[in-house]
């Protein structure tokens, strides 16, 4: 077991810079998610730790080796591909056996290894078969049942679930946690998905246009994101955002509307409240025109705009309840859920 | 399509029945002309009816000294040869441009594509063009009257190189990447991943070289004169005009029938995986 440590890493083609300076230490045994929007870099990131990109400058370590000049297969890593990369000419045992054939292991320890890990991940009946006899779910455990065989110091999951059904994939991604707890393997997994993140993750590393953004556990994420770009990418629906003149601890929101906050902070500011935040209370400061209800049953989102602006704002409340569209609504939150922003450089104030 | 229209279904059937008959009235010809006596070839009308003589005219054919009265090799050793410069030509290519392909596809070195396109541009250079410059090449190294002689200049192939270039291009990066992690160093990867991953496609080449190979005629003409290297497809032209006397039909047409069955046998050996090749999706 190892944990990982990218010391000032980054990654260009040409001239052009994709990944900057990242720095991050993963600790022995933990399961850290990459999150952010497509082209950010992220699967770039995980294919640098993996081996599959060079390495522009900077450094990565797996345990205390440094692996930077290391073939894949030398770094005792596995990794588990989006479309699963079965080789479709073999049997799913011959799949999960090749690495271990390669590395000219005995044939009953590759048996064995081969018939724990089936067991493991349930695809005992299957080893006879090819991988397009499989369902997607079943290819993607055998992809996962590839990696568990070699008995690796690193996981490296590259969006393995976003080929299959939304079903399926809350079902995989229990039974992928599950699995890193119990095999205690330090992993990475990609991601786009912010949910996906949330629930996997005991850290999250959110990356945007190549810079980390923000690296912390996922209620950090969501109670004290570090960024704009992390306080509307974590959390959904995301986050509103009301650009407001600050003036120590008051502020005053487009429409004349003054509040107070715990932060200080004078200029222009971004207030940012999470739409589950907001409930209904005529003291309150939000003013709220509805323009359109959505009823998901547990909770009802109302969507409008803020009174004598036209910025648009989202309430997450409970319950099923019977507001009106066109209706104008008082909402208040608590003062230690506001979050304010700078408003050029888009950092956190405050706390 | 689903249509019941008795008078299209009959006039198309009867295109067809045509058809069949142009391809394979002369396969026909050769069979009758292969089973009766060599006089009776030469009589008018020729017969249209098998005669009684097929497994002498065979016997003879086969093993004997073939055509009387000259000193051609007897027709099992054509065909020997004829075997031996089909195969030595399809596994050559095969083997060629299955290596030239997998360079360009998966190694970066300088002038990958220079080199891609020298390949490509060989198919302007067919035998036949470069016929002279290349008999040259084959007498001065001593291969005349030879296996060697015969399929060398023959299997550079640019038409292969290409096939295997696209099919290679399908094979997903991931199986690549997949296969680094497991360990698997180049002609690892080429021999456990990308070959039986081209299985159809070779089959499918194979076949379409092996009849390439079977029916050579201009260049086997130049390089064999030795009657023990001579070719099947060759000799036949070489018999009708055997030394001032009339074709002796029977035997000439058995030779043919005989030069029939390799490519045959080979289609039918293939095709199932030929059609494999063509309507297997899963990469």
């Amino acid at each position: 077991m190892a944990g990982i440590k990218l010391d000032t890493l980054t990654k260009s083609y040409g001239d052009t810079e994709v990944l900057h300076h990242i720095d991050a230490a993963i600790n022995d045994g933990e399961f850290v998610v990459i999150v952010g929007p497509s082209g950010c870099g992220k699967s770039t990131l995980l294919r640098m730790v993996a081996g599959l990109e060079s390495v522009t400058s900077g450094d990565v370590y797996i345990g205390d080796k440094r692996v930077n000049d290391l073939e894949p297969a030398d770094r005792d890593i596995a990794m588990v591909f989006q479309n699963y990369a079965l080789y479709p000419h073999m049997s799913v045992r011959q799949n999960m056996a090749y690495g271990l054939k390669i590395r000219k292991l005995p044939k009953d320890e590759i048996d064995r290894r081969v018939r724990e890990a089936a067991d493991i991940l349930e695809i005992g009946q299957y080893l006879d078969r090819k991988p397009r006899q499989l369902s997607g779910g079943q290819r993607q455990r055998v992809a996962m049942g590839r990696a568990i065989v070699r008995d690796p110091q690193v996981f490296l999951f590259d969006e393995p679930l976003s080929n299959l059904d939304a079903k399926l994939r809350v079902q995989m991604r229990l039974e992928i946690r599950k699995l890193q707890k119990r095999l205690g393997v330090t992993s990475i997994f990609v991601t786009h998905d912010q949910v996906e993140a949330m629930t996997l993750g005991d850290r999250l590393m959110v990356l945007n246009a190549g810079y980390v953004e923000q690296f912390g556990t996922p209620i950090e994420l969501y109670e004290r994101p570090a960024s704009v770009f992390v306080a509307g990418f974590i959390g959904s629906p995301a986050m509103n955002f009301i650009p407001c003149n600050a003036s120590g601890t008051s502020l005053t929101m487009p429409n004349g509307i003054g509040l107070d906050t715990r932060q200080t902070a004078t200029g222009k500011v971004l207030l940012g409240v999470r739409p589950e935040h907001l409930t209904p209370d005529a003291t309150g400061h939000f003013k709220m025109t509805i323009e359109m209800l959505e009823h998901l049953g547990g909770v009802t989102l109302l969507h409008g705009i803020l009174d004598g602006t036209d910025i648009q704002i989202v309430a997450s409340l409970e319950g099923i309840t019977q507001h009106q569209i066109g209706e104008v609504l008082t909402l208040s939150a608590p003062t230690e859920k506001l979050h304010l922003f700078d408003e050029a450089t888009e950092k956190r104030i405050g706390d | 399509m689903i249509e019941n229209r008795p008078l299209l279904a009959i006039a198309s059937h009867l295109v067809l029945l045509l058809g069949v008959a142009m391809v394979a009235l002369p396969v026909w010809i050769t069979f009758v002309g292969a089973s009766h006596e060599a006089e009776r070839m030469l009589q008018v009308p020729i017969p249209m009816w098998p005669g009684d003589q097929f497994f002498v005219n065979l016997k003879q054919t086969f093993w004997g000294s073939g055509l009387s009265g000259t000193a051609t090799a007897p027709v099992w050793m054509m065909m020997f040869n004829s075997l031996m410069m089909a195969l030595m030509i399809a596994f050559g290519k095969i083997a060629i441009s299955l290596l030239s392909a997998f360079a360009i596809v998966y190694f970066k070195f300088p002038f990958r594509m220079g080199f891609f396109w020298m390949i490509f541009i060989t198919l302007m250079l067919p035998v036949e063009v470069r016929i002279l410059p290349t008999f040259e090449v084959i007498a001065k190294l001593g291969m005349l009257n030879s296996y060697w002689g015969l399929t060398v200049p023959l299997i550079a192939s640019a038409t292969a190189t290409f096939m295997f270039r696209q099919v290679f291009l399908t094979i997903p990066d991931e199986m690549l990447e997949s296969a680094r992690i497991d360990g698997a160093g180049p002609m690892r990867f080429f021999w456990d991943i990308v070959i039986p991953l081209s299985r159809t496609n070779i089959a499918a080449l194979f076949v379409i070289l092996f009849i390439y190979g079977w029916n050579q005629y201009l260049w086997p003409l130049l390089v064999t004169t030795d009657s023990d290297m001579s070719t099947i497809v060759v000799s036949i032209k070489q018999m009708l005009e055997a030394a001032e006397q009339s074709p002796q039909w029977n035997i000439i047409m058995m030779t043919a029938l005989l030069a029939m069955i390799p490519p045959i046998f080979v289609v039918i050996a293939m095709q199932k995986l030929f059609v494999q090749g063509l309507t297997e999706t899963d990469k």
